[in-house]
């Protein structure tokens, strides 16, 4: 699957499939400061992504002034 | 994974709550979320008139849908910072946004208006970026909102940012500062009521809700806040959260209910005498606001360093 990653732009390429909460895991990504999305929709931690699936992981942590 | 409400698929966990929602219950659970905060904390009234500060950003454009939803009588204010492609892009999110929703919206431009950006500004007044974006946007609300007649100010800070703020504020024990963390600031001495009433809600509960509500918003961090120290210290509550869920919450609730009155001395202590600016006539507690004196150093002619030439130093004998 092709995994587009943002802050900075960046794409990973994984050769098999997994689940949306083992991918986070597999990337050392913290689950409550980021979101995976597959064709602009919202998916669950246990989904599984099939090996094909292009998947955006959006940070949702945002900083500057307060 | 089961909607907790109806058993329909889930679209989200939400750890915190020990629950997985489907995309219209985890949109009610965050309308929900809010009208609590808002209600527990006395923040607004059903004829309020609402000036939303908004950024172009999740937090600011969650806060205006849900508000509106709420049925309350909100109005966006924008400024533009001056910080390249990163304002001109988030100013295009603000006014998309209000364009399709019909939301009254309020532009001030700190280039045009004032006469200097946050990148320039910042260096020749000597401030952090954030410390001067920060600085401007608090005295541009403020004064937005005394001059609009509004009620009161609402700001998108969520529980991420309310609960990295006090983990530093308690770091350092600025006592002065615990004491005046709150979700509701009242108005006085001519400044507005402040009101957050996001605070419920995590940055991952606004993200999905956006997503969720098809609000398109700014993905891209601003470029100035990297290496902000809040930055850093939601990192570490998001790593302390996914071992303990549930713990910002705690952490920040619990300060709200069992310790921030034992910091309202401190707080007190540290309350200057209001008066008027002598330029701008905004309340503040010296002779000239520190807006005005960041825009007088930011816009002051830059001297021209002048290097002697050889011929000028040398010293006739």
């Amino acid at each position: 699957m092709i995994v587009k990653m943002r802050n900075p732009n960046r794409e990973v390429e994984i050769d098999r499939s997994m689940a949306v909460g083992d991918l986070l895991t597999t990337l050392d990504l913290n689950r409550e400061a980021h979101l995976v999305i597959v064709d602009g929709q919202l998916v669950p931690r246990d989904m599984v992504l099939s090996r094909d699936s292009v998947v955006e992981i959006r940070p949702v942590i945002s900083g500057g002034s307060l | 994974m089961k909607c907790r409400v109806c058993r329909g698929p889930a679209v989200i966990d939400v750890r915190r709550h020990n629950a997985n929602f489907c995309a219209e219950h985890f949109v009610k659970l965050c309308r929900d979320q809010v009208a609590k905060a808002i209600s527990e904390f006395n923040m607004l009234q059903p004829d309020d008139r609402v000036l939303i500060a908004v950024s172009g950003g999740k937090d600011s454009l969650a806060l205006c849908d849900i508000l509106d939803h709420l049925g309350y009588r909100v109005e966006g204010f924008y400024i533009s910072l001056g910080i390249g492609e990163y304002s001109k892009e988030s100013r295009g999110y603000v006014e998309r946004f209000a364009s399709q929703r019909d939301l009254p919206l309020i532009i001030d431009d700190l280039p045009i208006d004032y006469g200097f950006d946050i990148p320039h500004g910042s260096r020749a007044a000597k401030r952090a970026p954030c410390s001067a974006c920060g600085l401007s946007k608090r005295h541009l609300f403020d004064e937005a909102a005394r001059k609009g007649g509004y009620d009161v100010v609402a700001t998108g800070h969520n529980l991420d940012d309310e609960a990295a703020v006090l983990m530093g504020n308690t770091l350092h024990w600025h006592t002065e500062y615990l004491g005046r963390q709150a979700p509701v600031l009242p108005a006085h001495d001519g400044f507005p009521k402040k009101v957050k009433p996001l605070v419920r809600l995590t940055e991952r509960d606004t993200a999905a809700y956006c997503l969720l509500r098809n609000i398109d918003y700014m993905v891209e961090e601003c470029p100035m806040a990297a290496g902000n120290r809040h930055l850093f210290y939601k990192s570490a509550l998001n790593d302390i959260e996914v071992s303990s869920p549930g713990a910002k919450h705690s952490f920040y609730f619990g300060f709200l209910q069992r310790a921030a009155q034992h910091f309202a001395d401190a707080a007190g202590q540290e309350m200057p005498a209001i008066r008027a600016c002598s330029q701008c006539g905004a309340p503040c507690s010296s002779e000239t606001c520190a807006f005005c004196r960041l825009v007088d150093r930011a816009t002051a002619p830059v001297p021209i360093r002048m290097k002697p030439s050889r011929s000028s130093t040398k010293v006739k004998t």
